[in-house]
């Protein structure tokens, strides 16, 4: 791990470590939520017959970069009936948890933050920080529609949250494991290993066990859009209902800090549905590198599948954002516990059963 | 039971709908433009900045009379009798010095109806459409072509010749 | 032990997104449910009524453009209906043909913004910009037109400003020719969507009852299920001459009088109002357009009522003449107006996304409310 040889390199844990904790932000984090928002009005853009931001740049690739400064430039505004402390705590704490998930992301066999046996539930669990900072937010900005918008955040986070652990629990009690790093390994470099495809043992299971894991992967991929807010779940900002829900007044660098925390988090998810489902790191057709028998490009090659799939997922997300009205307050719960919880439930049952045979 | 699996299936089958819809236009062609690089070509009947043609204006107050909110301003002074001021386009004879002739554009609701009743169609409509300012005052636009001093001059003769006439017509009035 | 909860007031407007210009409306709120909604309305008023006192007659038309913005010949249309009615002059033929293709063309562009909007209000916002880009071609040929793409000024008392471009007739076509497969995608992307049917279907039923008691018209009233058209009713200028069916809301996917009802009426509206316009293009008549014009508008001392079938409902003019230049009093009959009043009644029991989605379906235009 990246961690260990750091810490051989320099010989000091201290050292290594604050190395590895910055590592994904500035070589990844930031630069991803820069891309990721001029892809999302790029996308936009195009699907809705326009071109998006054309002017900062080559077809305004520095749009975002302008925005950033721009938004560092502005004032921060804080009313006066706000809870400051909160109000001020509230962005670094969304942030910090959707940042955090990051530390157990495995982006290649060697770039992975920490490889924790309990990967994959560390990351369930430290995401629930979104929610406490949503609320937080929502309670300290002191106005009717933040908190609406806060209210229904977390309840929606947290109903969804159940579906997701279904889910993941399925492909637990396959594998054995919940570490990350084990799960992409165990799914070797060629695609019919997927657990999608019935994970990488070649047996009659394998076949059966296909029509349960596209739906595991459907409600995963679902449930996960709503922890993150996006469309068709989006109800905490929605727009022309709460004018933006639980961040309507926050301004200049916080209001940055929410918005890197959700697309940080939009990666975040689609990290996790490629890590269970799509195998991770691993190339979907072998490696260059083992072919050229060049040991070092490996990693980068796995780096580069790694977020090529997360990115792929993140543009579906966008996708469906810019396709989709959205849900209502009881319909986006009932949507939960009536249809994904029993489905997810009941997937659980038959994978459970199929493993055993 | 059929509703409950119903309801998924319909979900699914017009999210991907949608989905199909939204993906082929990705790929297709903008209809947006890249505005100030880009402009449309008006069309020839475009209503927007109004043009007044001061060689052709006879200052018959037409114009300002249609007006539904009164952005036009017009002051004239009648010509003394020796003063030739050419004629218009349309063969028209113009009497007027038109002292003032002020359109206030943040006011002109762009109706046209200022357009119509002019005799000699010196006042038009342009497709001039960027002309906005920082400041209100500078949408007052000015077309009278005569210079301040001259204004004041044609003024100034004006009532001096009334005046003269006032005399000569009390001096008429006296000697009967 | 009862937990104390207490009802809490939501401003909702005048500045808020989906408000639909400045509206407010205080909602009262038990959790997320309403319990009532007051409109508060008056932001946008601009003393259109009285400011026609002291204009003349042909004056007033660029004021009553500013009425309903998004459906400016209609408004013109009923005005001039009822001038000519207190002048007693005959227009020529082809006057009338032109006025009802261009009556019809704005219903399309003024039902596309209330159908975008309300996408955009439930959340979906890429069919308003599709919504959009066709509203824009329809301007556009009111734009070779009469020069103006909002507020024409474009039906005269007795006439027309300007007769039709010479590429008029060319382009009208091409336009329906394409925009028939666009509504189609329309539908595809927003209105069989089920989760748009999901926020829209049996959302803030209007019974038929209800709708005639508060004196609701137009495609509101359609949807509640009576076939009620001014336009086949109580039928002006040429409508008579030609075919279209009147759409009424059937509760195709909840009961009769949703949302989803009144935004599916406004739909196939369209499909009827491009009928029409095809068979008037069809038929085009000759003629000189400018010449019935008076050459000054003075009407006898009398009273009319005119009223002509707006994309928003019934909009009425009572009209007083003193026998001078300008009209004694020029009441309006607005039906944003008199629609936004049913506002309460739909929104009681429902919640707050729903507010939303009633008023959307509603579709006021506030310059109309207040004028």
């Amino acid at each position: 791990m990246i961690y260990d040889f750091l810490n051989d390199l320099t010989g000091s844990p201290f050292i290594a470590g604050t190395i590895t904790a910055l590592l994904p932000l500035f070589a990844f984090i930031l630069p991803f939520a820069l891309f990721a928002v001029l892809l999302e009005r790029k996308v936009a853009g195009h699907m809705q017959d326009r071109l998006g931001p054309m002017r900062v740049g080559y077809h305004g690739i520095l749009q975002t970069v302008a925005d950033i400064i721009k938004l560092i430039q502005k004032e921060d505004i804080i009313a006066r009936n706000n809870d400051k402390l909160l109000f001020n705590i509230a962005p670094v704490l969304t942030f910090a948890g959707s940042y955090a998930a990051f530390a157990a992301i495995p982006f290649s066999s060697v770039f992975l933050g920490a490889n924790i046996d309990l990967g994959i539930f560390y990351i369930i669990a430290v995401t629930g920080l979104v929610v406490a900072g949503i609320l937080m937010a929502g309670w300290a900005s002191n106005n009717k529609y933040s908190l609406l918008g806060a209210m229904r955040s977390a309840a929606q986070i947290i109903s969804y949250e159940i579906p997701t652990i279904l889910v993941v629990l399925s492909i637990v009690m396959l594998t054995g494991t919940m570490s990350l790093y084990d799960l992409s390994e165990s799914q070797t470099s060629y695609f019919w290993n997927w657990y999608l495809l019935g994970g990488p043992e070649f047996e009659i299971q394998k076949f059966l066990l296909i029509p349960f894991m596209l739906i595991g992967f459907l409600i995963i991929y679902i449930s996960t859009l709503a922890e993150v807010n996006r469309t068709p779940f989006d109800i905490p900002e929605a727009e022309s209902e709460l004018v933006s829900g639980y961040h309507t007044e926050y301004s200049g660098m916080k209001f940055a800090m929410f918005f890197l925390a959700e697309y940080a988090n939009m990666f975040a998810v689609s990290a996790i549905v490629v890590a269970l489902f799509l195998g991770g790191y691993q190339s979907p057709f072998g490696y260059l590198g083992n072919l050229l028998n060049i040991n070092w490009l490996i990693p980068l090659e796995q780096f580069f599948w790694f977020t090529f799939k997360g990115i792929f997922f993140v543009f579906v997300q966008m996708w469906l954002r810019w396709t989709l009205p959205r849900l209502r307050v009881d319909q986006l719960m009932a949507a939960s516990w009536k249809y994904l919880i029993p489905i997810a439930f009941f997937n659980l049952l038959i994978i459970g059963i199929i493993s055993i045979l | 039971m059929r509703a409950y699996f119903n309801n998924i299936f319909t979900a699914l089958i017009t999210i991907f709908v949608g989905m199909k819809v939204t993906l082929r236009h990705l790929f297709t062609p903008s209809v947006t433009i890249q505005y100030p690089d880009v402009k449309l070509p008006l069309p020839e009947r475009e209503r927007n900045r109004l043009y007044v043609n001061m060689d052709d204006c006879i200052g018959c107050d037409q114009c300002a009379r249609a007006c539904p909110v009164n952005c036009i301003e017009i002051e004239t002074v009648k010509s003394l009798p020796g003063e030739d001021l050419g004629k218009t386009s349309n063969g028209k004879k113009k009497a007027l010095w038109v002292t003032k002739f002020t359109i206030d554009f943040a006011k002109c609701c762009y109706c046209q109806l200022c357009v119509f009743p002019c005799p000699t169609e010196c006042i038009y409509m342009t497709d001039v459409y960027e002309f906005s300012e920082y400041d209100r005052n500078n949408l007052i636009y000015d077309f009278a072509t005569l210079t301040p001093q001259e204004r004041q001059e044609k003024i100034e003769n004006f009532r001096k010749f009334s005046e003269e006439k006032e005399k000569q017509k009390a001096k008429t009035d006296k000697s009967e | 032990m009862s937990v104390r909860t207490e009802e809490m007031v939501l401003n909702m407007g005048p500045q808020h997104p989906s408000t639909h210009g400045v509206l407010r409306l205080e909602l009262t709120l038990d959790g997320e449910i309403i319990t009532k909604v007051v409109p508060h309305i008056g932001y946008l008023h601009r003393c259109f009524e009285k400011h026609c006192e002291v204009m003349s007659y042909p004056q007033v038309i660029p004021y009553t453009d500013r009425m309903d913005y998004l459906a400016a010949m209609g408004n013109e249309l009923g005005y001039v209906i009822g001038v000519e009615k207190l002048l007693r002059i005959q227009v020529p033929e082809r006057v009338e043909y032109i006025r009802v293709i261009m009556a019809e063309l704005q219903r399309i562009a003024s039902h596309l913004v209330a159908i975008g909007t309300y996408g955009a209000d439930i959340g979906a916002f890429t069919p308003f910009l599709y919504c959009f880009r066709d509203r824009e071609r329809i301007l556009n040929l009111f734009e070779i037109t009469c020069g103006a793409r909002l507020l024409y000024n474009y039906i005269w008392v007795g006439g027309l400003s300007h007769d039709l471009h010479p590429d008029f007739v060319r382009l009208t076509k091409e336009f329906i020719k394409e925009f028939k497969p666009n509504l189609r995608e329309l539908n595809n992307l927003l209105t069989y969507n089920k989760i748009f049917i999901d926020r829209t279907a049996n959302v803030g039923i209007l019974p038929l009852e209800t709708a005639i008691n508060f004196g609701v018209t137009g495609p509101m009233l359609r949807a509640s299920g009576l076939k009620w058209d001014l336009r086949k009713d109580d039928t002006y200028s040429v409508y008579n001459k030609f075919d279209f069916d009147i759409p009424i809301g059937e509760g195709k996917m909840g009961t009769v009088g949703d949302s989803w009802d009144r935004y599916y009426v406004r739909v196939l509206e369209m499909e009827e109002s491009l009928k029409i316009i095809e068979q008037a293009i069809e038929t085009l008549p000759d003629g000189d357009v400018t010449s019935a014009i008076p050459k000054k508008i003075k009407p006898p001392v009398g009273h009319v009522y005119s009223r002509v079938e707006n994309p928003r409902g019934e909009l009425g003019y009572f009209i007083i003449s003193d026998g001078s230049t300008s009209p004694f009093r020029v009441k309006v009959r607005a039906p944003s107006f008199v629609n936004l009043q049913i506002m309460d009644e739909l929104c009681r029991g429902h919640l707050v996304a729903d507010v939303i989605a009633i008023l959307g379906s509603v579709d006021i235009v506030l310059g109309e409310v207040d004028r």
